[in-house]
């Protein structure tokens, strides 16, 4: 089914193309997505900064798109349609386009590529991702201060490194405020699925946690959590309007900066490859506007939030303990990137036993 | 308000879509036709529901407005295999597709806006009974409608004297159509049926589960459908255990997890799957009362020579 609809979607593109043929003065600057770019998520992020893109370079550019994109051999196909229909630039935005750029890259040397989330890179493929765990940290930190029961639930969905780390980060935040803060894990299996995301969420609320996060895509959670009466954060985009009186703040991906900042390189002739991992200082995230907290927290949160921009804090910093108890950091060592991007193990404070 | 009660709240609303979509389904498949568009027509009917309601504020414009548009989008599926007699399996197919695209591109405004919530129907008296009085008396009206349908099909099916038509249809349409009675035309109103239950399910969906909209938001609900009436052998009560044995053991996972029991979570997510495929496995055993079950004509295109 998927692949028909891919089939679909191509033929479209390849329309699409012919149409734009003629405007051949333009470099064309390609992206890929998995998902639909009104997926209110994910995808989306990565449209608003395609948008803003061609906002701040549409006189010497033209982007184009493909959109739910299935990954794996499908995804190989896609994007060498795109290096071979005339795109100087090409951004694959989801972890699992990995192999899928690395081996269109080697056929295209000419073409540039970009890939979010991965590890791989080449002369002709840079990797770029967001440090979301920043983020994380502020918002444990919040949590920590408004649970009454010092107990708050995580929805988490596939156990990646990504997920883990974000999980960690949260804890970690909020153990700097209540030392003997706890959080309920529940695994979804699954990115995106509203019915079963509102189900973990009223399962670990019936579990009496008084704070909601989640690492999932769909704004249920946040829909359950505001009909309970709790406080909750929101995923990947500003989730506001589904719980005006819920949302304590978001992780808001921001990826525009960025795609203007490489793209004008790729302009000017100057785009190296690199491995590029940008946080809150960088403006690849942002936090949604800090509400429904009082003012002590909010000042809290800002302060936090100011010292991570300015490098003074590095949320994954010793003395920090294994979930096991064993000592993972020692006191002021922070942790390097590569444990992080290999994360695979709990810090103290999770209840929940790690899936492997 | 106990756990065991939170946990039960919690499999209603989960199992009642299931038990609505495969209501549909289990009509449609004992008049013969097999219409594997229930994932398509789930998700008109949740876009349908959940725009009405935006439009006119009131949820039960909402509800009428997915049973419609489930029953209208099915009629689609209808002309292509019994008029035009195309391959059941492929249209069906064809039908959840589009559905997933009409429903997205029709549906595109009304992205991340909250809903209304279809609120509950109390009942006085019954809600006060201790422990179930909670759980099965204060519930939204497409709750006490899944039931209802389910007893109304049992008792179509089995007690009247157009179910007992409906049946032969299903069975052998030519000697059906050999004693008079006109199987296409029963044909269309058992598909109709079906979507009108699968729109209902989709309703469920955006107006009680989570009251939102979001682009596939059925996620495969519809397939689990198909696979209950095979599971509940087309016997309609047994769409209601199997809707909420999988419902109950795929909520109490969750609940699992999130008292940190440790098992790993990817084998918990299983555990529906598992248990359903046990159960398949128990009743299929006894190939009689299958082979006695099963709509003899099922898929079968019927083109009436006279």
């Amino acid at each position: 089914m998927k692949k028909l609809l891919f089939a679909l979607a191509t033929t479209a593109a390849v329309i699409g193309f012919s149409a734009g043929a003629y405007a051949a003065d333009k470099a064309k600057v390609c992206f890929v997505y998995v998902g639909s770019k009104t997926d209110g998520g994910w995808t989306q992020a990565h449209d608003i900064g395609r948008l803003e893109l061609e906002k701040a370079l549409g006189d010497k550019i033209e982007t184009q798109f493909l959109e739910s994109v299935p990954e794996g051999p499908d995804a190989e196909r896609a994007i060498e349609r795109l290096a071979r229909s005339g795109c100087g630039l090409i951004y694959t935005t989801s972890f699992g386009f990995m192999d899928a750029t690395v081996k269109v890259a080697a056929k295209f040397p000419d073409v540039k590529f970009e890939h979010a989330t991965g590890y791989k890179t080449a002369p002709n493929l840079a990797t770029y991702n967001s440090r979301f765990y920043e983020g994380r940290y502020i918002q444990g930190q919040i949590a920590a201060k408004m649970s009454k029961k010092g107990v708050a639930g995580y929805i988490a969905s596939f156990p990646i490194p990504e997920v883990v780390m974000g999980i960690n980060a949260f804890v970690t935040g909020a153990r700097s405020i209540n030392p003997d803060f706890k959080i309920k894990v529940v695994w979804a299996n699954t990115w995106f699925d509203p019915g079963k995301e509102a189900d973990a969420a009223k399962a670990l609320i019936d579990q009496g946690v008084d704070v909601l996060t989640q690492h999932t895509d769909t704004t249920a959670p946040m829909q359950v959590a505001a009909e309970r009466g709790i406080k909750a954060f929101g995923q990947a985009s500003d989730m506001i309007k589904a719980g005006p009186e819920t949302q304590l703040t978001a992780i808001v991906d921001t990826w525009g900066a960025y795609y203007i900042k490489r793209t004008q390189l790729f302009l000017d002739g100057k785009w190296e490859t690199s491995s590029s991992w940008d946080g809150l200082k960088d403006g690849i995230l942002t936090m949604a506007p800090y509400t429904n907290m009082p003012d002590d927290v909010k000042a809290l949160a800002e302060a936090t939030q100011k010292k991570i921009e300015s490098g003074e804090l590095k949320p994954f910093t010793g003395p920090l303990k294994k979930q096991d108890g064993s000592e993972w950091l020692a006191a002021g060592v922070s942790s390097d990137d590569g444990t992080l991007l290999g994360m695979n193990f709990y810090v103290e404070g999770v209840d929940d036993k790690l899936p492997k | 308000m106990g756990m065991f009660e939170a946990i039960l709240l919690t499999v209603i609303t989960a199992a009642t879509p299931l038990v609505l979509a495969a209501i549909g389904e289990l009509v449609t498949e004992r008049s013969g036709v097999l219409n594997l568009g229930v994932e398509g027509m789930i998700i008109m009917g949740a876009a349908c529901a959940f725009i009405a309601t935006q439009l006119t504020g009131s949820p039960y414009v909402g509800i009428l407005a997915g049973i419609a548009s489930g029953a209208i989008f099915s009629l689609l599926f209808g002309f292509l295999t019994l008029t035009l007699v195309a391959n059941q399996v492929a249209t069906g197919l064809a039908l959840t597709i589009l559905g997933l695209g009409v429903s997205s591109m029709i549906a595109e405004p009304y992205l991340g806006q909250s809903g209304i919530k279809l609120p509950q129907i109390v009942f006085p008296v019954l809600s006060d009974i201790p422990f179930l009085g909670a759980v099965l008396f204060k519930q939204d009206l497409i709750f006490y409608l899944s039931i209802a349908l389910v007893a109304g099909v049992n008792w179509f099916l089995f007690k009247s004297r157009a179910g007992l038509k409906l049946r032969s249809v299903g069975d052998s349409h030519a000697s059906a159509h050999a004693l008079g009675i006109n199987v296409i035309r029963t044909r269309y109103l058992a598909v109709m049926f079906g979507g009108a239950c699968a729109g209902l399910a989709g309703a469920q969906l955006s107006l009680v589960y989570t009251p939102q909209w979001a682009e596939n938001m059925s996620a495969g609900r519809g397939w689990i459908a198909l696979a209950l009436v095979v599971f509940a052998s087309w016997r309609p009560w047994r769409i209601v255990a199997g809707g909420y044995l999988f419902g109950a053991v795929s909520i109490s996972q969750l609940y699992a997890q999130a008292s940190g029991v440790g098992i790993p979570s990817q084998f918990l997510s299983a555990l529906p799957y598992l248990a359903t495929i046990i159960v398949l496995i128990l009743i299929s055993h006894n190939r009689r009362t299958t082979l006695i079950n099963t709509p003899a004509s099922l898929g079968k295109s019927f083109v009436p020579d006279r």
